[in-house]
This record gives C-alpha cells, sequence and structure tokens, in this order.
C-alpha cells in the first residue's frame, strides 16, 4: 500500500435532537388494556412528557450509521501507543455475547454460574502463571482501578501492621501512567516523583534517596512511555523491601515482556494486567474495562472480596469471609465478559504464542524506529539510550516545528485527511517537546507499519513545500477542527442537550436567521 | 485589529560571537566592533516578524534599525514612533514609552536581558512584552526558544490563542561576569504570551497547573510553619506566593525574612541574615530558576557560603512545580555559591516540594 488521501463521508445532518417530526414512532405499541398510567404512583408521575425526538426507527439507525462514517472509528492502522491496540477475535466477541454470560444476574448463586466461575478461576491461574503472584481479582474496572486496588491493599497491610500512621509516601516516577501518583494521592499517600536520567529511567541514587522509613510502596511501570527497559529493577525492588516498602508493577506496558519475565521473580509484591488491551479485549470509548490485580500471598488478605476459589470437592464459590478486605472497588465481580474473552485469547494463543507475540511487538516497534528515525524532523526520547525499544516508545516533532513551526498537533490533523488516525500524544508533563507515542504491536503487518511511517514522512515533507496546507488541515473530514477552548470554558462547554440549548441560544438564534 | 509593538536593540548579542559575556556599554561594543563583530539582531528579528504577515497586524515600530527595518525585511507595514535623538538604552526606552502610549496590545523586541530590563522599566505590568532571543545573555523568561518560535507565540497571542503570564526577568552583571565571577539579579516580572500547550483531551485529564500547585503549596506551607523558627525566604515569583500566603507582600527580588506568621525583615542582607542566625533556628526557602535550574548563586546571593554552612543542607527546602522541573533538560539542579567545597557539599539528590503532599527527587549536580 502506499500512502493516498482519503475522504470521509459528510452527511450534514443536524443532532437528533433536532431530526423529530410530531407524531412519528419507532415502535407502535398495542394499547394497553387496563389503565397503565395508574400502575405509577400518582407522585412519581411525570407532569410533564420527556423532550425527546419523535422518530422512526429507521430514521434513527440511519442517523446513527451516518454519524458512524464521520469518524476514522480507529479501523485504518492505528499504531496508538499506550494503548496496544490489538484485534478482538469475533470468535472471543461470540463467547463474550453467549446467553450464559450476558444474560446472567450479578445476585445469581454461584451454584448455577459454575462455568463461568471456572473460567475466572483458570483465567487467575493463568495470570498466576504469567506473573507469579498468588492470587488475582478481577473486580477493578480498569487499569487505573487497579493502581487504585493497590493503594488500598498498601493501606490495608500497613494499618494491619500498626505502620500506616508513619509508612505515608509511595515513590513513582515521571514517566509512570499518571493513574499511579492519582491513585496514590486518593488513598492518602504522599506522592514521592523520580525523574528521569539521560539513559531513560530514574537513577538508583534517586531511588535511595527517596526510600526512607516513610515509604510504603514503589509503584511503577517497566518499561514506561519511553519504551526503555529499566535493567536494575531486580536491585530496585530489594531496595524498596529493605526500607519496608511495597513493590507494585504497573504491568500496563506489559506487550514487549509477556511471558518472558516474571513480576514475583523480578521482586514486587503486586501486579496489574489490563485485560482489555493486553489481552485481547476490546478497549476504547470509555467502555468495560478489567485491571487484574495480582499479589503475593502475604497481601492477598487485603484483596478486594468476594474472591471466586475452587472448594475442596471441585466445585467453585464465592468467598465472601474475608475479614481484612479492603472491600469493593467495583460492584460485584467486574466486568466478567472481558474476562472471559482474555481467556478465550489466552487459550488460543498459548502460552509459546504468548511469547511469540510479546517478541512480535519487540521487532515491530524496533522496525517502526528505523523508519521513523530516517524521517526528517523526527526526534526520539532519550536519544542517548542505548538499549532496544520494548514497547511504544516517545518520539517528537520538535526538529520540524522548529524548521516549519508545525508540531504533532498540525501533523496529526493532516495524517488523517490519509486516513490514519491521529497518534497519542503523551501523558503529561510533556517531557518531549512536540510528543506523539506509536506503538507497532504483533497485529500489524509489515505493510502496515511501512503505510504508517510512510504518511507521516509525506505530510512532514507537506509541512516544509506547503505548510499551509498542513496548518489547515484536516481537508477531507466532514469537521474542520474542533474548538479545542470550549471545553474548558464553563460558559460553553455542554454534556447535555439541555445545557447546550441554554449556553448556547445566542449562536442558535444567529444561525436561525 | 490587533497593534503590536517592535523594538530591536541592533547591536544585541555583537559581544557574544567575540567572546565578550554582553554589549553593555559603548565601551564594550567599541571592543566589539574592533573584534569585528557583526550586528545579528535584525536579521533574526526579521525571521520572528516573517511568521507574523499572515496575520497582518497593525505595527508600531522604533525608527530605522531599531525595529523598522526588520518590518520591511519581513514584509510588515509599520507606523514608525518617535524617539528623537536618545540612542542606545534611552532608545529602547523611549521606544517602549512611547508604545505603551501608542496602545499596543503586544511588545515585541528583540535583544538580551538587558533589553528586557530597558523594556520592562518602562512597560512594568502594563503590556505583555516577548523577546526575541537575538542577546548574548538570555536567562529571563520572557524570551521565546528561538526567533521562529517567538513569532509564533506572538500569532497565538494575537489570534487571541495564548493567555499571558508572568516571567522573571534577570540579568547578570556584566563587569563580574567578565571577571570571572557570575553574579545574576532578578530585576522584575514582566507579563509575556504563553502558547497553550495543545493537549490531547479524553485519554487522561490535565495535570495540575503548576500555578494552582503551587498556590495551595504556599497555604500549605504557612499552616506548616512551627513557631519561633525563622522562615528565609528567597527570591521570585514562587516565593512571592509563600510570602503573600503569609499576609505580606514579600520583596520579589530580595530574600525576606518571616517569624511566627509575621514578616521579621524585608529584604535583608547577607549580614543582616547571619545576626538573625544567631537568635534562632532557621529554616531557607528556596526556589529554582526556569530553563537554567539553578537553586543558589543566579539572583539570591545573600545565602552566602557563610549563611548556607551555618543554616546545613537539611535545613533547605526546594519548591517548585513539577512542569517547570520536566522541563530541565537533563533533569538536574545547579548551585553556584561561590566555593566550590560547598557546592559539592550540596550535591546529591533532593527532595522537591511541588505541590501539598507531593514531590520530586533532583540531583544537584556536583
Amino acid at each position: 500500500m502506499t500512502a493516498k488521501l482519503i475522504h470521509q463521508a459528510r452527511w450534514n445532518e443536524p443532532v437528533v435532537m433536532e431530526m423529530g417530526v410530531a407524531g412519528r414512532r419507532g415502535v407502535v405499541f398495542p394499547q394497553p388494556e387496563t389503565d397503565a398510567a395508574a400502575l405509577i404512583p400518582a407522585g412519581m408521575r411525570r407532569r410533564t412528557k420527556p423532550a425527546l425526538p419523535e422518530m422512526t426507527e429507521h430514521d434513527v439507525l440511519r442517523h446513527y450509521l451516518h454519524l458512524s462514517q464521520q469518524v476514522l472509528g480507529m479501523m485504518g492502522v492505528s499504531l496508538f501507543g499506550t494503548c496496544t491496540m490489538k484485534y478482538n477475535p469475533r470468535l472471543s466477541e461470540a463467547l463474550g455475547l453467549r446467553p450464559q454470560m450476558a444474560e446472567i444476574h450479578p445476585l445469581q448463586p454461584a451454584a448455577s454460574i459454575q462455568g463461568l466461575l471456572e473460567i475466572v478461576h483458570n483465567f487467575d491461574l493463568i495470570l498466576r502463571e504469567l506473573s507469579g503472584m498468588d492470587q488475582f481479582v478481577f473486580q477493578a474496572a480498569g487499569g487505573a482501578d487497579a493502581a487504585y486496588t493497590h493503594t488500598c491493599v498498601t493501606r490495608g497491610y500497613f494499618a494491619a501492621k500498626g505502620e500506616l500512621e508513619q509508612r505515608n509516601e509511595i515513590i513513582t516516577s515521571i514517566q509512570a501512567h499518571p493513574c499511579n501518583p492519582a491513585t496514590a494521592a486518593t488513598a492518602g499517600f504522599k506522592v514521592v516523583t523520580l525523574m528521569l536520567e539521560e539513559n531513560g529511567y530514574p537513577s538508583i541514587d534517586a531511588l535511595k534517596a527517596a526510600l526512607s522509613p516513610r515509604t510504603a510502596a514503589l509503584m511503577i511501570n517497566n518499561p514506561d512511555d519511553m519504551g526503555v527497559y529499566n535493567p536494575q529493577i531486580r536491585e530496585w525492588t530489594a531496595l524498596v523491601k529493605q526500607a519496608g516498602g511495597l513493590a507494585f508493577y504497573d504491568h500496563a506496558n506489559f506487550n514487549g515482556v509477556m511471558g518472558r519475565i516474571r513480576a514475583r521473580e523480578l521482586g514486587f509484591d503486586a501486579c496489574m494486567f489490563m485485560l482489555h488491551k493486553t489481552f485481547g479485549g476490546p478497549k476504547g470509548g470509555g467502555g468495560p474495562a478489567v485491571g487484574a490485580y495480582g499479589c503475593s500471598a502475604e497481601l492477598a488478605p487485603f484483596l478486594p472480596k468476594p474472591l471466586v476459589v475452587k472448594n475442596s470437592d471441585g466445585s467453585y464459590g464465592l468467598d465472601d469471609d474475608r475479614p481484612q478486605s479492603v472491600g469493593k472497588v467495583r460492584e460485584f465481580l467486574g466486568n466478567l465478559h472481558i474476562v472471559m474473552r482474555a481467556y478465550a485469547w489466552a487459550r488460543a494463543m498459548g502460552a509459546d504464542g504468548i511469547k511469540e507475540a510479546a517478541d512480535l511487538a519487540v521487532l515491530a516497534n524496533n522496525y517502526m524506529e528505523k523508519k521513523l528515525l530516517a524521517i526528517p524532523g523526527v526526534a526520539r526520547s532519550n536519544p542517548e539510550a542505548k538499549t532496544w525499544r520494548m514497547e511504544m516508545t516517545r518520539y517528537g516533532l520538535g526538529p520540524l516545528k522548529e524548521e516549519t513551526g508545525l508540531g504533532v498537533v498540525e501533523v496529526g490533523n493532516r495524517m488523517t485527511d490519509y486516513g490514519i488516525d491521529a497518534p497519542w500524544l503523551s501523558h503529561e508533563p510533556w517531557v518531549v517537546p512536540e510528543p506523539f507515542t506509536p506503538e507497532a504491536g504483533e497485529l500489524w503487518s509489515k505493510e502496515d507499519i511501512d503505510l504508517w511511517c510512510e504518511v507521516l514522512a509525506k505530510v512532514c515533507d507537506e509541512a516544509r513545500q506547503d505548510p499551509e496546507l498542513v496548518r489547515t488541515a484536516p481537508h477531507n473530514a466532514p469537521i474542520g477542527r474542533v474548538d479545542s477552548e470550549a471545553p474548558e470554558d464553563p460558559a460553553r462547554w455542554a454534556t447535555t442537550w439541555r445545557a447546550y440549548q441554554r449556553k448556547h441560544a445566542a449562536t442558535r438564534a444567529r444561525a436561525a436567521e | 485589529m490587533q497593534r503590536l509593538g517592535v523594538i530591536v536593540n541592533p547591536i544585541a548579542g555583537m559581544g557574544g560571537r567575540v567572546g565578550l559575556k554582553g554589549t553593555d556599554g559603548p565601551a564594550i561594543l567599541a571592543r566589539a566592533r574592533e573584534l569585528g563583530a557583526e550586528p545579528v539582531s535584525g536579521a533574526r528579528a526579521a525571521r520572528a516578524l516573517a511568521e507574523l504577515r499572515r496575520l497582518g497586524p497593525a505595527v508600531l515600530a522604533a525608527p530605522g534599525s531599531m525595529g523598522e527595518q526588520a518590518c520591511a525585511a519581513a514584509g510588515l507595514a509599520c507606523e514608525v514612533v518617535e524617539t528623537g535623538e536618545a540612542t542606545g538604552a534611552a532608545a529602547t526606552r523611549a521606544a517602549a514609552r512611547a508604545m505603551l502610549g501608542g496602545g499596543v496590545d503586544l511588545l515585541i523586541f528583540a535583544g538580551g536581558d538587558g533589553t528586557a530590563r530597558d523594556v520592562l522599566a518602562e512597560v512594568g505590568t502594563q503590556l505583555p512584552i516577548l523577546g526575541i532571543p537575538t542577546g548574548v545573555k538570555m536567562h529571563s523568561a520572557v524570551f521565546a526558544q528561538n526567533p521562529a518560535a517567538a513569532g509564533r507565540v506572538a500569532a497565538a497571542f494575537l489570534e487571541g490563542r495564548a493567555a499571558t503570564q508572568e516571567a522573571e526577568v534577570m540579568d547578570l552583571d556584566e563587569d563580574a561576569l567578565r571577571q570571572g565571577r557570575v553574579s545574576a539579579r532578578l530585576h522584575g516580572v514582566a507579563r509575556v504570551p504563553q502558547e497553550r500547550a495543545l493537549m490531547q483531551a479524553g485519554k487522561s485529564g490535565a495535570a495540575i497547573p503548576d500555578e494552582a500547585a503551587l498556590e495551595a503549596l504556599a497555604r500549605r506551607m504557612v499552616t506548616e510553619m512551627q513557631p519561633g523558627r525563622l522562615y528565609l525566604l528567597g527570591c521570585g515569583t514562587t516565593m512571592r506566593r509563600i510570602k503573600r500566603a503569609l499576609g505580606f507582600a514579600g520583596t520579589l527580588m530580595g530574600v525576606d525574612v518571616a517569624l511566627d506568621g509575621r514578616l521579621l525583615a524585608a529584604d535583608v542582607t547577607e549580614a543582616q541574615i547571619l545576626r538573625l542566625l544567631d537568635q534562632a533556628p532557621a529554616t531557607a526557602i528556596l526556589g529554582v530558576t526556569g530553563g537554567q535550574g539553578f537553586l543558589l548563586g543566579r539572583g539570591n546571593q545573600q545565602f552566602s557560603p557563610a549563611v548556607l554552612r551555618r543554616l546545613g543542607r537539611e535545613n533547605l527546602v526546594v519548591v517548585a512545580g513539577q512542569q517547570k522541573l520536566a522541563a530541565l533538560d537533563p533533569a538536574c539542579l545547579h548551585v553556584d555559591t561561590g566555593e566550590a567545597a560547598l557546592d559539592a557539599e550540596l550535591a546529591g539528590y533532593i527532595a522537591i516540594r511541588t505541590a501539598p503532599d507531593r514531590s520530586a527527587m533532583l540531583r544537584i549536580a556536583a
């Protein structure tokens, strides 16, 4: 494939709230035999009808189909870093949608969901094998929730030891995912941040200076978003243990090391996997996710409850009798349909397949790096770091911006004209000028990676030849550029139709004239 | 239409290439010319102004080589202000005065720290200013990274895409510099447009901006202060937040001492600090200079070696915003107390307070 301009659909339809016509119906229900309104207590009846658009089912379907055609929808080549974009096999989707999975009630007795509990337990065993931990729990509804689980477990563990008042600090790094400092603070800990040094990770001396009798835990990614694996990690966890703290491995970036390292063997007390990215579950759109949290036997009493356990008679049950548990971080057992999909993925891949996927991902990322660094205008984070990048890596268009005045935002906008989703930029704080963070996992073919890099190279070239074209991009999308200020301006932001009508009455009136 | 003021210091930067560490004063300029220095400032200014051509702003420029020529080179039409007979720094100041009176929305100037001081002296915080870096010394935070970036930030501001924030104007003492001593002073605070970083929304929320974090930290630190203990509060805007949280205006460019929640002594000298240290235990609270990452020896020489030895490293508290620290490249701090042995003792990791309950470990370079 070579880079070609695309053209997106532009339907020019109003928002659905403005599309109704009085009297139209999606479904015409038969008249009830009794007075249905009387079934609702008088005090709870609506006085006015909800202001919903009256539409036919066909109109609604057509409208939403059109909307879906107006976005790229991450359906092209999307090397969207930190997300580990993976194909979600249709087979796993079909399993997740089976009625035995999709239609169970969260309060159903354990005896009636034995098959499901068996899957949860068996997947727990798979993750124990991959991490060396002694128990997993799937309650957390995402990576940040799993990090929060860790801060709760840390709190419970030190409270039980009578050290919580003394141990009130959690150490993390400036390029650990921001959920680590955020959840530490939410759980009431002080946050000590380590900065990256020349080789792309914090120095061991910085860690030593940060450790003290106040240290409760270290929360760290490895590799972090720079893609550099910290080879001193065993020494790190040993130092944390010596200081009396717990070491937590945020395994959000597990993809490059799957099956190659085990968190427990590296000295970690707990870790977290993201089933919705690394394990092939669907992600994006803020939809259901799972942060699988696993820990050592020493920390297990503090895990959220209930735990799925295998009874001595071979049946499966829910263990709710856990007096030291931190309670709940999410309702019921978590998003089990994602656990189901991740289990299907792991079984389909097998232990060897998982290792091979990790190797392919590292290979793909390094192949991509060769191509990216050949593009004038692209710089790499920590250029001095000599080691191979394992995962997504932070690059920057600083040199291009110096030269042309155009940076990642303009370049990303223009890339969409070629059907490539704008790349993920960077978590905060931005330590690389004009950052972008592509990740080529095992999903992407050589041709896909070639195409992505070719589009970037082409847009960088356009930035030099015809800067105005790039500055005003995108040109082939239904909407040029969204006003980035409005969502931050209380006078203009509107998350409901009612708020929109109220705040934008004047604009709407002008438009109507 | 938005109005832009343009001032070029045509001799800025001339001392640099011939190793004179600055071009302040006629004698140094003559020496620079003797050594073969060529003017560079006008061309760099034109490079910045070219970024504004597509906007076609109304421009008020200083005459001749002080702005008019750079505008012409960049293809910008301009109206020229009167500066009379003045030359050098006086001409810069006269032009800045005229632009303040002429109602410009932004004053862009090309020069170094000396030029920034002259502009600041006239306009203060009444008018946003922005420096095109063309000088030798540029320790002030009013300068863009390079001429093109200055032009783009100015364009963003005139198009309403940039807000202003306070930035420190610093200058080194050139005579001391030529004698091998680095001595910097903070000369004041200007309002400078800052391009809003175009953050990617949605996947991760915005971090706490430094300003909010430091404001909250200042209030927290006041509640933590111990009775009977002296707090020596350093220079700069970060320290001013703590001074204001304590309830006094404070000296922006000097060291103030607080005791029991009140101002004990304002703008103290080294000798005054040493006398106070005889009376009570003390903690010094210091900021970090942006860009360079200096903790000591830039604008706060009141913290002399004698003072620092009396205080001890454990009684130094450092405060800086996390974004400011993240922007340091490499991520380390510097001290320049004037005594190499003391600098070496201060080297090593130190926890910098960045927000209430948040700190960052940074290395003080040896």
